[in-house]
């Protein structure tokens, strides 16, 4: 369960956002400078709201009119940015780990399971500057999952991937649904990718949200504008 | 090599090489730390603590001595002080660390401030949110990444203060076998009638102590790179 509200006055745009949703994968959809970004930024921390509430699953993360505004490394939630972001001087193991380490665990107990989940045995030793772009995306998405999230937020995580390596993202996102029961926060401009994964979406468009539909809605209302 | 340079070399060299290392060593963790500070936050005071950074870098070395002097002399306040719990840096090898120090700081700093700017900072937000607090984030991502280049400034550090003379000779005078180090050694040698194969015996010693440090540095910096896991 999400529930999000803030407000932010950019440069170049004014972010007026607010949306509740209670599934399992959520995607914010609309044109780059839609202010998409940086509302998963708000609720990562890394980017603090003049004004909002952010509540995950009954943990409040952002309150302006409370005070309240949790450590970016306290929020536990799992991000896999567009640029997939490995550490390149640690190899494919020691990125999975590393939210575990910095947790204090030593191996996190799901190591094995979200290692076969997205088939990244063959590539442990191996250092991400050797990886393809696919391959460290999906690096990118165990190293979040292996953090022990309450939420797993996706920047663009397919943007910039070739047709074959999309898909193959694609299917894993899709078996992960599946298997794990981790809130998913997707952030795309790719209507395919929504139909592929969302329960429900919110479209944004200029800082603010225009609508917030069901797949089924979204689908149908894409399938009657083409 | 044993005959070849007087005991008096050896102590020279030796006191040099102990010198420069212990100036280095000890100013480095003061040096990340101001490196971190000038590199990642935003303080009140930050241009004037740059333009101090820069002083020894541009005032002639023996007005910094004089400075050093000044204010850790025998005679100074807080010279004084210090003299009253036993420690004394006029005219001993240890102010000869404090000048070689201060001499090679700014460099230090400047190295290490470049490797931390050229840091992904991203990178740094993604240990964040993988649950990382600020101490581990430096440990485990900024130092690692910036290895190269906290190497070389130590290594420049390291050169700046084997040469170092001005500051040296200012602030604990050139004294056989407590403050003379190389460079003091070959001034002496200059003055000195016939001192001149002395000189030459000397220079090429420095000159092969710099290039050792500067492949050594290379080395380790690769080394240190490549073993990562």
């Amino acid at each position: 369960m999400i529930e999000f509200s803030m407000r932010h006055a950019f440069a170049d745009l004014a972010l007026d956002v607010a949306f509740r949703a209670d599934v399992r994968t959520l995607a914010l959809f609309g044109d780059s400078g839609a202010g998409k970004t940086s509302a998963l930024n708000a609720i990562s921390g890394l980017l603090t709201p003049e004004s909002g509430r952010i509540v995950l699953d009954d943990r409040v993360l952002f309150d302006s009119a409370a005070g309240i505004d949790v450590p970016v490394a306290e929020r536990r939630v799992g991000c896999v940015f567009q640029d997939g972001r490995l550490f390149p001087h640690l190899d494919v193991r020691a990125n999975l780990l590393y939210g575990a380490r910095a947790r204090g665990a030593n191996g996190p107990a799901d190591f094995d399971a979200v290692v076969a989940l997205l088939d990244l045995a063959p590539m442990l030793r191996r250092m991400p500057a050797t990886l393809s772009g696919g391959e460290r995306q999906r690096v990118a998405i165990g190293r979040a999952l292996l953090a022990a999230p309450r939420a797993l937020l996706l920047d663009e995580p397919l943007t910039g991937l070739h047709a074959e390596a999309r898909r193959q993202v694609l299917d894993h996102l899709r078996t992960l649904k599946r298997e794990l029961g981790v809130f998913t926060l997707l952030v795309t401009h790719h209507a395919d990718e929504v139909a592929a994964l969302a329960d429900e979406v919110v479209l944004l468009a200029a800082g603010t949200v225009a609508a917030q539909l069901s797949r089924a809605e979204f689908v149908a209302g894409r399938a009657a504008s083409s | 090599m044993t005959s070849w340079l007087s005991p008096q070399d050896w102590q020279a060299l030796a006191l040099s090489l102990r010198v420069a290392m212990l100036s280095v060593v000890l100013s480095l963790p003061l040096a990340l730390a101001l490196a971190w500070l000038l590199s990642r936050k935003r303080f009140f005071g930050r241009t004037l603590v740059e333009a101090l950074l820069f002083l020894p870098l541009i005032l002639p070395p023996v007005v910094t001595g004089y400075a050093l002097l000044a204010l850790l002399g025998r005679n100074a306040p807080l010279g004084r002080l210090l003299a009253d719990i036993g420690i004394v840096f006029a005219f001993r090898w240890t102010g000869a660390v404090i000048a070689a120090a201060v001499m090679g700081f700014p460099l230090l700093v400047l190295s290490i401030r470049v490797a931390f700017d050229s840091v992904d900072q991203r990178l740094e937000a993604a240990a964040e949110t993988l649950g990382a607090r600020a101490w581990r984030r430096f440990v485990t991502i900024t130092l690692p990444l910036s290895l190269r280049g906290i190497a070389a400034g130590c290594v420049l550090a390291f050169a700046r203060a084997f040469g170092e003379f001005g500051a040296t000779i200012s602030f604990v005078s050139n004294i056989p076998g407590e403050t003379r180090t190389l460079p003091l050694a070959i001034y002496e040698l200059l003055n000195v009638p016939g001192g001149m194969p002395g000189v030459q015996r000397l220079s090429l010693v420095a000159l092969l102590v710099a290039v050792a440090a500067a492949a050594s540095a290379t080395v380790i910096a690769g080394g240190v790179l490549r073993r990562r896991p």
